[in-house]
């Protein structure tokens, strides 16, 4: 292991983790289905009118990704925390941060991936269609790698916490913000036909800052938990 | 000084009950908050002390 | 510069630091009382009513300062915690867990007197603008942190998990106050100009400014107590500590 090469070892961690996943299926489906009734609760608890529903669909669709998204987090590292995995990890001659990148990747895979198809199914729940469908599918593959990697900070941080699942809701919600602005901001502004570029190209940037960024201080954090 | 009785200054140009709730609210946390470390020094001293006296007695 | 080195060394402990934390707080304490008082004196009985905003203006005498005070103070934190993480210096991490609590008290104030302001001024307690967006996200960061540091029971992980994320803040903040304000400007119709400020006479100037001073010292006084608080609380094996409890 010590003598595999870089990029061998962050395969060998995203195929880890997708597969692990996929082997617990319940908690992969519970974050998707979390995402699927969360949507399907606005339009029997606001109004079914389709003029109401397109204008809030942006909105409700992105707020169930970021919430699905922060349902799924504790799975990052909480596992490889607790069995000892993870201490090996801040030991091994690789940098952590790009370990960390890729578990982040296994956990966009996983739980960001699946909301993305999903949301042009919900989309035409609410009445979207052609462009805005299809923006909101981008924004979300724009937006959905960017709030695993914001997320994994607060997942790091509150690793064997008590009461974490609450707290990483706390911390990193606030730090989610820009993205969902950006991201429901894109679908509206193609409803109402003002074009999406600008939102786009926002959260494009939002996602290329968090890239090197979020990791790195994951990477801080993971080392204050295991130490 | 623009006012010319205690009541026109309360009263700020019709605006009381807007200024003054602010004033107080701010002088309350304020005070609040030396209150709370003052209470909060003195106890963490007694507890030293307690625990000094108590291994005085035991020595 | 050795002796300056030897100066921060002989600081950096928490035994040093609490007696001249001791020295300090009466100072910072007298000179926020006087500029308070000045503050308000001026504010209250020297600065005309604007004749735009009437009398409700003077809510800004606490406002501006609180709201300069809760994102000042947000970055003095961040600031301390970089120190630690950098030096490993405790005291740095203890300063940062003491500023947490006020700089927190400031937000909840700067939003409130917002509320009350805004009210008579454009007629609605709360807009989702910029500023009280970026306030109220300030808010949820300093909760966060002073959880955080609350939910860890090893001090060590606490102060340096809080560390962490009070440096990440610091990048967030300013993110939302552009992000939300250029969302505003989409949202032309629910957007209320509050870029315009009304021109302000000298007096009501210097009154902010005395105001926002006499914030300042009251914040290095009280987060000088909290921390002497958190040393005692710390380290109240140390024998230092124990002989402490008569001063």
């Amino acid at each position: 292991m010590s003598q595999a090469g870089l990029s061998a070892v962050v395969r060998a961690i995203v195929r880890r983790d997708v597969l692990l996943a996929f082997r617990r299926q319940a908690d992969v489906m519970t974050a998707v289905f979390f995402f699927v009734i969360v949507a399907s609760l606005f339009p029997l608890g606001v109004s079914p009118e389709p003029a109401v529903l397109r204008m809030i669909a942006p909105g409700v669709l992105w707020v169930a990704a970021l919430l699905s998204c922060l349902l799924s987090l504790g799975r990052v590292f909480t596992a490889d925390y607790q069995d000892g995995v993870l201490e090996q990890m801040v030991l091994i001659p690789h940098p952590l941060a790009v370990l960390v990148s890729a578990k982040v990747f296994a956990h966009w895979v996983v739980s960001g991936l699946p909301i993305v198809v999903l949301s042009l199914l919900l989309g035409v729940q609410f009445g979207l269609e052609g462009e805005a469908l299809g923006v909101l599918a981008l924004s979300l593959l724009l937006g959905t790698p960017a709030l695993s990697l914001i997320g994994s900070i607060g997942a790091a941080l509150t690793l064997g916490v008590r009461g974490g699942g609450m707290l990483v809701a706390l911390l990193v919600l606030p730090l989610f913000i820009p993205v969902l602005i950006f991201g429901s901001g894109a679908v509206s502004s193609t409803v109402s036909g003002i074009g999406a570029e600008a939102n786009l190209s926002l959260l494009g940037a939002a996602l290329v800052l968090a890239l090197p960024l979020a990791p790195w201080a994951a990477a801080a954090a993971v080392r204050i938990a295991v130490e | 000084m623009q006012w010319g009785s205690l009541n026109e200054f309360l009263a700020m140009g019709g605006y009381g009950a807007y200024v003054w709730p602010s004033f107080g609210a701010t002088a309350l946390c304020m005070i609040w908050e030396v209150l709370l470390l003052r209470r909060r020094h003195a106890a963490i001293r007694a507890a030293l002390h307690q625990s000094a006296a108590s291994v005085e007695v035991a020595s | 510069m050795s002796e300056s080195r030897a100066t921060w060394t002989k600081y950096s402990s928490p035994q040093a630091f609490y007696p001249l934390a001791g020295k300090l707080i009466p100072w910072f304490a007298g000179l926020a009382m006087i500029c308070l008082a000045a503050g308000l004196y001026i504010g209250f009985l020297v600065a005309p009513t604007d004749f735009q905003q009437g009398d409700s203006y003077r809510i800004i005498f606490v406002h501006v300062p609180a709201a300069w005070m809760s994102m000042f103070l947000y970055v003095v934190m961040a600031g301390w915690a970089a120190v630690g993480l950098g030096l490993k210096a405790r005291p740095s991490f203890m300063m940062a867990q003491a500023i947490a609590p006020t700089g927190a008290l400031f937000t909840f104030l700067a939003l409130f007197t917002g509320a009350f302001w805004g009210k008579p001024t454009w007629g609605a307690w709360w807009v989702w603008d910029a500023r009280l967006t970026s306030e109220l996200i300030l808010l949820f960061q300093y909760a966060g942190v002073m959880l955080l540091h609350a939910s860890i029971d090893d001090l060590r992980r606490a102060d340096r998990a809080s560390a962490v994320l009070a440096l990440v803040g610091v990048v967030n903040v300013p993110i939302i106050y552009f992000s939300v304000r250029w969302w505003n400007t989409l949202h032309q119709g629910a957007s209320v100009s509050m870029t315009a400020a009304p021109k302000m006479a000298a007096t009501m100037l210097s009154a902010m400014g005395i105001m926002a001073l006499g914030f300042w010292m009251y914040s290095a006084a009280v987060a000088l107590m909290r921390v002497r608080c958190i040393i005692l609380e710390r380290e109240r094996q140390a024998s230092w500590a124990q002989i402490e409890r008569g001063a």
